[in-house]
């Protein structure tokens, strides 16, 4: 499907793994830096000419390292590349064909504090691929070192992750608590906010601002056109749990890969705000937007919140939720509430799809890889209350990082995914939910 | 014309083609797990990932006899049966289907991950492992054959005959299962759960071993899929291709021995028509490149199965051949 894409894009969260890198360890991690690569990000090529070993070196507190002495060598131990890095700290070596080759950099043109974990890398470079090894640049600025520096600042980037995640969730424990639908298409409409807004920001020029408030609209009424057409329906019908679990993963699959041709098969991040230099924060650094998009979370979150607790409407929502049958009866309008669940659920989503792809860059399976961890959060929290998806999802979040401290940052969702499984072993009803819901 | 009859020629091998054994495969045990026993597993391609890799890593990265490695594809599809059905067959239906899909896209995750690279070759995969399995075909399979008016290579014949004979064969065990006490307390599972506890039967061990059973048939599909295409890579055992085996499964029957067998062999007829067709009209200028181009076809199958499964589910739950009352379309 993408195999035009270069291999290390194709990992599970593309780009995504640079940028988290470069934040948690405060240092820039050659070649997968979103951080810096975001300028040149969008010239990609479509695909790659020949064989090419891309070296790119810098930190976030040096930016990009210049005249690094490279030198590429094949199995056989004969030199292939040498050159030095350029004025954005990269080197391109082409290659003569696949295999696997051995790629040095020279530690002592390296600028007076920054150090490389390894100096000297091994990588296998497929068939017209582009590979970019990593040499763990560390610049010795805060939390780099590890230890309690890097927990907190991994705490942070946890709390930032997870209230991403609630802000998807929210509407998806909502539809559940309000319908008792598993709801497999949610993820959906996480990427369908994300590329509404890359659209407009990238291709319409549109500011991102303005762009995530449209995409909002958007995705409520992408929510309200399910409930309208489709799910309402449905439930009128009385279609059955198990039958509206496969409708929707037919829904998620067919929108999903419409999503694909759509935008295709490359990550992309929005053309605002990239490349922004970490703060310091005391022991913790943060980009700016980092720190928006953790505070645009909180507000609304308590938003929901106070909708939850004080309006009308959410009260009545919570009506539904805890029971339909009390609800209907006591003149609320079950159906109306419901639809206006949808609406929310799918704005939110919207929301959450353009601060992930803040972060990660937008893809068009971004929904997907956040569907399961959303999974996780409101499993955690206690399927179909509001306020268990969102601690779940922070803890979810939390966890994803912090993993990162004993596993490889590619496999850190793999982490959230266990740590779902793990929960369904000691408390199936999460959190905050009631052994009754559990069946 | 001519161009109409290659594709139509190219969708009849797609009957019985590789795709057509694996998506059978995958379906048969589906049939156990949601058709016979209610269980609704939407993680099928995680057990033909560790069936695949079994008999891959065993071969090519510990020189281990074929045999061997089909064994330990069948102990590993077995081992995550139980690993996923301790926790969560105790609990409603929609917990089986997220943690299966989170077990499945861990496993592919982990499979592909860099850390896995000196067992699992991660992205590159794995290949290399087919010469034990190709030199027990009784002919010759160098050279290629004119077969149903397209042309095989004798490798992709003996892989596609193996598979078939073991469609058949779990297609029997099914039958034969289905017709005795332990298959009749299976369906009762589906339909009342509380009453065949009533009974005395042990419901949380029944549907143990119709998940092992049904994951282990989909480890064989995994094997002759790695078989047949000759690598192991972990992009081919996408999550969507569990829903490709539902498809396959209601659009057969569910609750049917044959449905998964005949509804995958029409899906992948549907599948190869649409591609190729649509590939020709792409090529043809019929359908302008701005709208669709050529790599956009392999994601069309995914779209069509998509609203295929919304469509079945809403208006002809019971596919072609299945019957209405036996579908389980409810949670207990």
């Amino acid at each position: 499907m993408d195999h035009e894409r270069p291999d290390v894009l194709r990992s599970p969260h593309p780009g995504g793994r640079g940028q988290w890198a470069a934040r948690i360890l405060v240092v820039a991690i050659a070649g997968l830096a979103v951080f810096l690569g975001m300028s040149m990000a969008t010239q990609r090529p479509a695909s790659a000419e020949g064989e090419t070993i891309r070296v790119t070196l810098a930190t976030s507190l040096s930016g990009p390292i210049e005249g690094v002495e490279v030198t590429v060598t094949d199995d056989s131990g004969d030199e292939v590349a040498q050159g030095d890095t350029d004025d954005k700290g990269r080197f391109d070596a082409e290659l003569p064909g696949p295999g696997d080759y051995t790629v040095t950099i020279d530690a002592d043109d390296l600028p007076e504090g920054v150090s490389a974990a390894a100096t000297e890398r091994q990588v296998s470079v497929a068939q017209a691929e582009v590979e970019r090894p990593a040499f763990g640049l560390s610049d010795g600025s805060t939390g780099g070192g590890g230890g309690a520096g890097r927990i907190l600042q991994l705490l942070v980037e946890g709390l930032r992750f997870g209230l991403l995640i609630a802000i998807c969730a929210v509407g998806l424990s909502l539809i559940f608590g309000t319908t008792g639908l598993t709801n497999f298409a949610h993820g959906e409409l996480v990427a369908i906010g994300a590329i509404v807004a890359w659209f407009l920001n990238v291709d319409a020029g549109v500011p991102l601002i303005a762009a995530t408030a449209i995409a909002m609209v958007v995705g409520g009424l992408v929510g309200w056109l399910n409930d309208v057409a489709l799910w309402g329906p449905l439930r009128r019908r009385g279609s059955g749990l198990v039958a509206m679990l496969v409708i929707s993963i037919g829904l998620s699959l067919a929108l999903r890969y419409l999503l694909n041709i759509v935008f295709g098969g490359r990550s992309q991040p929005f053309s605002d705000y990239r490349g922004q230099r970490a703060n310091d924060y005391g022991p913790v650094s943060l980009t700016d937007k980092d720190l928006y998009s953790i505070a645009i979370s909180l507000v609304v979150l308590v938003m929901v919140a106070l909708m939850l607790q004080r309006t009308k409407i959410g009260k009545a929502m919570r009506a539904v939720a805890d029971n339909r049958d009390l609800a209907a009866s006591s003149g609320i309008n079950v159906d109306g509430v419901i639809r206006f669940v949808w609406i929310v659920g799918g704005s939110l989503a919207a929301l959450g799809g353009v601060l992930f792809g803040l972060s990660d860059e937008v893809s068009w399976d971004m929904g997907f890889k956040l569907l399961l961890l959303m999974f996780a959060g409101i499993t955690l929290g206690g399927l179909g209350t509001a306020y268990g998806a969102l601690l779940g999802s922070i803890i979810v979040g939390v966890f994803v990082q912090l993993s990162t401290l004993v596993i490889a940052d590619e496999l850190k969702y793999v982490g959230g995914l266990l740590l779902l499984i793990v929960i369904l072993v000691v408390r199936p009803q999460g959190l905050l939910g009631s052994r009754a819901r559990v069946g | 014309m001519s161009e109409f009859l290659d594709i139509l020629a190219l969708s009849v091998k797609s009957l019985v083609s590789q795709s057509a054994v694996f998506f059978a495969l995958m379906g048969v045990g589906l049939n156990l797990h949601f058709g016979f026993t209610g269980l609704l597993n939407f993680g099928q391609i995680g057990f033909a990932l560790l069936g695949g890799y079994g008999v891959a890593i065993s071969v090519s990265m510990w020189g281990l006899p074929l045999l061997v490695g089909v064994l330990i594809g069948v102990v590993a599809s077995f081992v995550l049966a139980l690993l996923l059905g301790l926790p969560t067959l105790r609990l409603r239906a929609d917990y089986l289907a997220i943690v299966t899909i989170a077990a499945a896209e861990i496993l592919r995750l982990a499979f592909r991950s860099t850390p896995a690279t000196p067992v699992t070759g991660a992205t590159r995969g794995l290949s290399g492992f087919g010469q034990d399995f190709y030199s027990l075909a009784p002919f010759e399979t160098q050279r290629t054959y004119e077969f149903l008016g397209s042309t095989w290579t004798g490798r992709e014949i003996w892989a596609c005959l193996i598979g078939w004979i073991l469609v058949t064969l779990f297609s029997l065990l099914i039958w034969q299962l289905m017709r005795s006490p332990w298959g009749r307390v299976l369906k009762s599972i589906r339909e009342d759960e509380d009453a065949v506890r009533s009974l005395g039967k042990n419901v949380y061990s029944y549907k143990m071993q119709s998940l092992i059973l049904g994951g282990v048939i989909a480890g064989f599909g995994g094997m002759i899929l790695v078989l047949a295409t000759g690598s192991a890579n972990p992009d081919q055992f996408q999550n969507a291709n569990t829903f490709l085996a539902y498809a396959a499964l209601i659009l057969g029957g569910t609750a049917r021995v044959l449905g998964p067998v005949v509804g995958s062999m029409i899906l992948w007829f549907i599948i190869a028509f649409s591609d190729a067709g649509l590939a020709a009209l792409i090529r043809n200028g019929l359908i302008p490149d701005e709208i669709l181009s050529a790599p956009d076809v392999a994601n069309i199958r995914f779209i069509l199965v998509g609203i295929g499964l919304m469509l079945l589910l809403i208006f002809r739950p019971q596919g072609i051949f299945g019957d209405r009352r036996e579908i389980v379309l409810d949670a207990h």
